[in-house]
């Protein structure tokens, strides 16, 4: 008997067991109550399984079964032989430890039924030619699994006498086909949603075992690599995760983002991303300067003090250190390496012969390059990526309600933030829908819509003649002597006036149009935008004219400097022999240096632009939540609810700020370097505030809609400030001259001969040529015409490529119906066909009915099976399989089930007139 | 060759959790589970300390995800029906598998079929009750519009896998369900 166990038993006898367990081995593979022995229960599922699915190939080689089924074992047994002994046991000592908890009642109840089916097995030893069955196969070969691992776990030597009955091609190619059925039973096996699915994988586990023992026919190699492999690949798998949520990590302000857009919509989050942007932008423009200008002149160049630039004038000495003086970029600060006229225009600066003007003059045109390559290449980005959403239009709603939840949550403030992401962003599809949905009066809201444009332009009109007369007025003030204190501020007092009521004006007559609000943001945006336009025209032309004013009077002060210095030097009353010491720098007379003032300019605006925003963000939103929210307790109506309420958050305004702070920033960091490094604070400070204060004390908006897709918007009215701050900033460098006696250009005639400079100086002379024939009109403007024309062919190629997108877009929408409305008629069709197969299958195996749980499942993997290999074949699938699975008693849920699934139909009538319900079995 | 692949890909999978598992779902109940697992004992950890887990206690299926792993539907997980979830939910399961179970964890009422009072369940779990009736029916009416393929009112196990396994999310939703503490052993 013990002989028997070992591994070597003789093929004879492996073919006599299979033999006398076959009748009973059978049946258990349905209807085995497999709870106590589950290596039975596993072999049951799996003999279930490829009498299924590969059923075709089987019957064939089964009609010839006898005369086979003898030379089968034998060839397994001495393919097996020797590498089956070896591998099998490492293993299982690789599972043991494993198994050691999990695993040990298993292999006492095998070892029970082997004990048994042994006896069996003796008693049986006759009649091997007979019961010719083809799941006789199966069960025989699991006996040997079973009989290994016996022999495994009892340890005992392999002593095996190898057969010696012959094989053929057939069998070969046959055993063959076994182990590719079972392979791909393994592979599948991961996808099958049985419910069992750990003994499942036992057994599967088992099946690799037959496979090995099998399959040692030289395939089965390098299952340590293969382990490897896979242990490094599932390193990778999470090393990946990691690094992502690293990255996510560092990405600043994510999780405040995030949280902003949970309870506040995605269009309130775009403004925060837009201001993460320009941080990052602001930056790098910050890098750039201070590393190539500021950082360089505090360290080599000359210290303060020095030369008249860069010493606060005698006659400001006194006040210099005075904070109100400080407030307003005077004294100390205005004589530092924060404004342009401290630099000096000394070629090199330093042991390393830094040519600063040059890099001075460099780096503002690099700032303005690097944004305009910055600000159109995401646009550019953000443009790709809207036109690779098609698919998901198809199913908004489904994928919000089935793939919204994120299963990684284990953090109930991360889940109350999903909660309310979830719900808002419902809410946002659902403004969506309701507007795509919405039908109105089309002439009627044509009509309005035109008559909001033209109150609208009115009001634009309007303002902009108001700001001309008031600016022509100021001009005239500036000219005369003592002038009231309204009359000098007027200007400013009007903008303010303009800029507080018509925003709001606006939104008013804005609520005439009926947009959805998404493109209501756009028009709103625009309009302000041109009204903020006349602001920044007054501002320029204010400067301008300073500008003009404080050079027309350079003239007669550089005379008054030459002079000065020149009687400095050649005063009598003085030693001739020993020469004067040279005269301090605080006391030499200096021109009114214009860059500075500019960049002075700049400064204030973008601080006190800075305090304003605050202030309105402190009292407006937050101090009126407090009052709203405090005095609700107290007040004779509903304060939440009625007139003051919370403030929603100024989405438009709070852009439109960001942006011409932006504007400000580019236009005033040529002179004023150190102006950048002001607005990364202010953007900083601006960010965290904001956030705040939207959390603290502002309310969602009423119908939260949602960003669109790219904020190309905000982009484009980016990019035209950007242009239009440009403009002046190329005006001033080309054809203005530089202060004779501030900044790195003083003594040119113009700033940009640094580069002639540079070029004559410090290049070989053919590289001058060269530039200077570059620099020819007559190549200049072919090159113009070169760039427009390919604009224009660009264009043109990307216009006709969009269109053959939406076309093709188009088909697939076409396709798609076309496909649905086939399934439907199909699915009309399935329930009869269904039936009719759903007899076929009761009829063919009378066993499926007892097999209860295990069933059900089986089926279902057999579906997703189909549906693996393709569309064709996914319906036929459902046709056959669906219903197989219905008529079984589902396990799951028996209080819940019987009354909820019939209750339904009731609840809705017509869903169980609809073809499905209507033959579906009672249980 | 590829089926190699996957089984020894499993085992590297289950030979590096199954015994982490073990621990957790003892660790649940530690005077329920027995550290002997020997003798096989017949023990189900409830549904209380089940949907206390880390993983689950802020989910708003997790009911739906205890009932469909449990072997009555109650939500009382044998050590099985445990080590079942965590192979479905980790991110090593094939995506179809993620989706039949998503399936059967949106079917509320077990029906087979996702009928628009599961879905009615769905938003409402969601959102937590926060949308109003009117907008919580648009809801369901359109998902139904959008991914029921053959038009009767409900959506089958294949519209359902039709539509969620195209969904980008579900990309991140299938590598997102691994429960990190101990999937990363």
């Amino acid at each position: 008997m013990s002989g028997r166990t070992h591994k070597g038993t003789a093929p004879g006898e492996c073919s006599q067991r299979d033999s006398a367990v076959t009748p009973m081995d059978c049946t258990p593979s349905r209807g085995r109550p497999g709870s106590l022995a589950e290596n039975f229960f596993f072999s049951a599922l799996a003999g279930d399984r490829s009498r299924r699915t590969p059923s075709m190939k089987r019957t064939r080689p089964a009609e010839k079964a006898p005369g086979r089924r003898r030379a089968q074992p034998g060839q397994k047994e001495r393919a097996g032989g020797s590498p089956g002994s070896g591998s099998p046991r490492r293993k299982q000592a690789e599972r043991k430890g494993r198994r050691e908890l999990l695993g040990d009642r298993e292999r006492r109840s095998a070892e029970k039924t082997c004990g048994g089916r042994r006896k069996k097995d003796g008693r049986a030893s006759l009649r091997e030619q007979r019961a010719p069955s083809k799941k006789e196969k199966e069960t025989r070969r699991k006996e040997e699994m079973r009989k290994q691992l016996k022999k495994h776990r009892s340890s005992s030597v392999a002593s095996s006498t190898s057969s010696g009955e012959s094989l053929s091609e057939e069998e070969l190619a046959r055993i063959l086909e076994q182990v590719e059925d079972k392979k791909k039973l393994i592979a599948s096996m991961r996808s099958k949603p049985w419910p069992m699915a750990r003994k499942l994988a036992e057994l599967r586990e088992a099946q690799e075992f037959v496979e090995k023992y099998e399959g040692a026919l030289g395939k089965g190699k390098g299952k340590r690599l293969y382990a490897y492999r896979m242990l490094m690949a599932k390193k990778w798998v999470k090393f990946k995760r990691d690094f992502d949520n690293f990255k996510t990590q560092c990405i600043p302000w994510e999780m405040k983002i995030k949280d902003i857009e949970s309870h506040f919509g995605s269009s309130v989050a775009s403004y925060f991303i837009f201001l993460r942007w320009m941080y990052g932008v602001n930056l790098v423009l910050f890098g750039l300067i201070f590393g190539l200008v500021i950082i360089p002149e505090v360290l080599m160049g000359m210290p303060y003090g020095s030369i008249p630039r860069k010493t606060v004038p005698r006659a400001e000495e006194e006040k210099a250190m005075d904070f109100s003086v400080l407030w307003d970029f005077e004294g100390y600060i205005k004589y530092s390496a924060l404004f342009y006229g401290y630099y000096n225009n000394q070629r090199t600066i330093g042991w390393l012969r830094y040519r600063l003007p040059m890099a001075y003059f460099m780096v503002g045109v690099s700032v303005f390059g690097y944004s305009l390559m910055i600000v159109i290449r995401s646009m550019a980005s953000n443009n790709q990526g809207s036109t690779s959403e098609g698919e998901s239009d198809n199913f908004t709603f489904s994928f919000k309600m089935f793939t919204s939840w994120d299963y990684l949550i284990g953090n109930s403030d991360t889940a109350d933030n999903k909660y309310a992401s979830i719900t808002t962003s419902f809410k946002e599809s659902i403004v969506d829908e309701q507007e795509s949905n919405k039908e109105e009066n089309v002439h009627l809201t044509r009509f309005l819509r035109v008559l909001a444009n033209f109150l609208i332009i009115c009001c634009l009109c309007g303002s902009g003649y108001l700001i001309y007369f008031v600016v022509k007025r100021s001009q005239e003030f500036s000219k005369m002597q003592n002038v009231s204190w309204y009359e000098r501020n007027e200007v400013e007092i009007v903008m303010s006036l303009l800029g507080m009521f018509c925003p709001p004006l606006f939104e008013t007559i804005a609520a005439l149009e009926n947009y959805h609000p998404r493109i209501g943001l756009k028009w709103q945006l625009g309009r302000i935008f041109a009204l903020f336009l006349g602001n920044l025209y007054t501002f320029l032309l204010a400067l301008m004219d300073d500008v003009h004013l404080k050079l027309s009077n350079e003239e007669t002060i550089k005379n008054i400097t030459h002079w000065t210095l020149f009687h400095y030097y050649n005063s009598s009353g003085w030693n001739e022999s020993v020469p004067r010491p040279p005269l301090h720098p605080a006391d030499v007379p200096r021109g009114s240096c214009w860059e500075t003032a500019v960049g002075i300019e700049f400064m204030r605006l973008t601080v006190s632009d800075m305090l304003v925003t605050y202030i309105t963000i402190l009292l407006g939103d937050f101090l009126r939540a407090c009052f709203v929210r405090f005095m609700n307790y107290c007040w004779c109506w509903d304060l939440e609810a009625g007139f003051p309420s919370y403030a929603e958050f100024d989405i438009s305004g709070n852009v439109l700020g960001l942006i011409f702070n932006q504007g400000m920033i580019w236009m005033g960091s040529f002179y004023a370097p150190g102006l950048v490094g002001i607005n990364v604070l202010r953007l900083l400070t601006s960010m965290y505030f904001q956030c705040w204060a939207v959390m603290s004390s502002n309310v969602p908006h009423e119908r939260v809609f949602k960003a669109s897709r790219s904020n190309n918007f905000y982009m484009g009215l980016l990019l035209l400030v950007l242009f239009l701050s440009l403009l002046p900033v190329a005006y001033t460098i080309m054809s203005l001259p530089p202060s004779f006696d501030c900044g790195p250009f003083s003594g040119k005639n113009r700033m940009y001969d640094v580069i002639q400079e540079t070029v004559e100086n410090d290049f070989p002379t053919f590289l001058g040529k060269i530039f200077a024939f570059l620099a020819n009109p007559g190549l200049i403007i072919p090159a113009i015409l070169l760039m427009f024309l390919a604009i224009y062919y660009l264009n043109s190629v990307s216009k006709s490529l969009s269109r053959a997108n939406a076309q093709l877009r188009k088909k697939i929408q076409a396709l798609r119906e076309i496909e649905k409305s086939h399934k439907s008629v199909k699915g009309r069709a399935t329930p009869r066909d269904s039936e009719d197969t759903d007899k076929g299958n009761s009829k063919n195996g009378t066993q499926l009915t007892k097999e209860g749980t295990a069933h059900h499942p089986a089926s279902q993997s057999q579906t997703l099976d189909q549906k693996a290999q393709g569309p064709g074949a996914s319906s036929s699938a459902s046709k056959t399989v669906l219903p197989v699975s219905q008529h079984l008693p589902l396990s799951r849920a028996p209080g819940v089930r019987p009354d909820s699934g019939q209750a339904r139909p009731q609840a809705h009538p017509w869903r169980s007139t609809s073809g499905k319900r209507v033959w579906r079995p009672p249980h | 060759m590829e089926g190699e692949k996957e089984s020894v890909r499993m085992r590297v999978f289950r030979a590096g959790s199954c015994q982490q598992l073990f621990y957790r779902y003892q660790d649940l109940a530690p005077q329920l589970v027995p550290l002997d697992y020997t003798s096989c004992p017949d023990v189900k950890v409830p549904y209380e300390l089940i949907g206390s887990m880390p993983e689950l206690k802020d989910n708003p299926f997790r009911q739906r995800i205890a009932q469909v792993f449990s072997e009555d539907g109650d939500g009382h997980m044998t050590l099985d029906n445990f080590l079942d979830m965590f192979s479905v939910m980790s991110e090593m399961a094939p995506r179809d598998l993620k989706a039949y179970y998503a399936f059967k964890i949106y079917d509320f009422n077990n029906d087979d079929y996702i009928c628009a009072w599961d879905l009615e369940q769905t938003v409402t779990k969601l959102t937590r009750g926060e949308l109003s009736a009117e907008e919580v029916s648009l809801i369901c009416e359109k998902v139904l519009d959008e991914a029921d393929g053959d038009h009767d009112g409900r959506l089958s196990l294949e519209d359902f896998q039709n539509m969620i396994l195209r969904a980008p999310d579900f990309l991140r939703f299938t590598d997102s369900v691994k429960f990190p503490p101990f999937f990363h052993l």
